[in-house]
């Protein structure tokens, strides 16, 4: 029978390999990838808890709201973020994290 | 859901999510990714949030991806090939995802509500549609009484019932970020004499 426990294990072993991707990867377009597997690793955990929390006979819609508002922010960020590597790729012509050290001082 | 299924849909979420890490040309992690997101997104359908499924499908594999896919053919970047990978950080990446999923292991198991299943925490929809009764809509509480389960207009319900504000001021912050990307994307002019 599948339990709470075996999302919450598909949803930290996919947070953890988008930690992995984040700090192992040098494309910064794979590194957004990666961070927006793991934001999708909360909201599996996020359902998760929601389904099994039963709150008068319904699962717990607190907490779908939640996942709602992070995909929404999710969508936001993925669009700056794009344009900010559209303007480092403008000034730098390279997608390499190691490429942007200026801030490194 | 048959246990089965969930392995296969969390198999294709997982294997995918590895082929993203992995991949070497940005067009198949971004392919990748998107597979990554229809298994998640299968996951949330057996987890009762049909709303949430198809949001996922519609926004990260829809909307997200073909941005993601538009940058990288727009930028025409090349794959990584010649380049050396770098070692510390893969190896300091690995180590620390292997230990985060050893301690998820130990801590899952650990709360008193991870044992909950499908059978221990079911859905009471016809006794729910008795107690939610005048504060609900009609229409939900007929859905419910009917034993179908109104996963949209519930959310919808909630959303703007509770949480009215908070979504204004997320549709403020999506009108911030179109106005931040536009104001990013503008070319800058030289300076003016």
């Amino acid at each position: 029978m599948i339990t709470l426990g075996h999302y919450l294990v598909v949803s930290g072993m996919l947070f953890a390999l988008g930690l992995a991707g984040v700090i192992a990867r040098r494309n910064i377009i794979i590194v957004y990838m990666c961070l927006e597997m793991m934001l999708s690793a909360a909201n599996l955990a996020l359902v998760g808890f929601s389904r099994f929390h039963v709150v008068n006979g319904l699962p717990d819609y607190t907490a779908q709201s939640l996942v709602f508002f992070t995909i929404t922010v999710a969508a936001a960020e993925v669009a700056v973020g794009l344009a900010i590597i559209v303007a480092l790729f403008r000034s730098k012509q390279s997608v390499d994290v190691e490429s942007v050290t200026k801030l490194q001082g | 859901m048959p246990p089965l299924l969930f392995y296969f849909f969390a198999l294709i979420t997982l294997g995918f999510g590895f082929m993203v890490v992995t991949g070497r040309n940005p067009v198949t992690c971004a392919l990748s990714l998107a597979a990554s997101f229809v298994g998640l997104a299968a996951l949330f359908l057996s987890l009762d949030a049909y709303f949430i499924g198809v949001i996922q499908i519609l926004v990260y594999a829809g909307a997200v991806m073909v941005l993601f896919l538009f940058i990288i053919m727009l930028l025409d970047i090349k794959t990584e090939e010649g380049k050396k990978l770098n070692l510390p950080a893969i190896v300091s990446g690995v180590l620390l995802a292997v230990f985060l999923t050893l301690q998820i292991f130990m801590v899952a198991g650990s709360t008193d509500l991870a044992g909950k299943t499908a059978a221990t925490a079911p859905l009471a929809l016809a006794e729910a549609s008795a107690k939610i009764g005048k504060a609900a809509l009609p229409t939900i509480t007929k859905d419910l009484k009917a034993g179908e389960l109104p996963d949209a207009k519930l959310i919808g319900f909630t959303l703007f019932d509770q949480y009215g504000f908070h979504l204004q001021v997320i549709g403020l912050l999506l009108l911030v970020g179109t106005i931040g990307v536009v104001v990013l994307s503008k070319r800058e002019r030289s300076p003016a004499p």
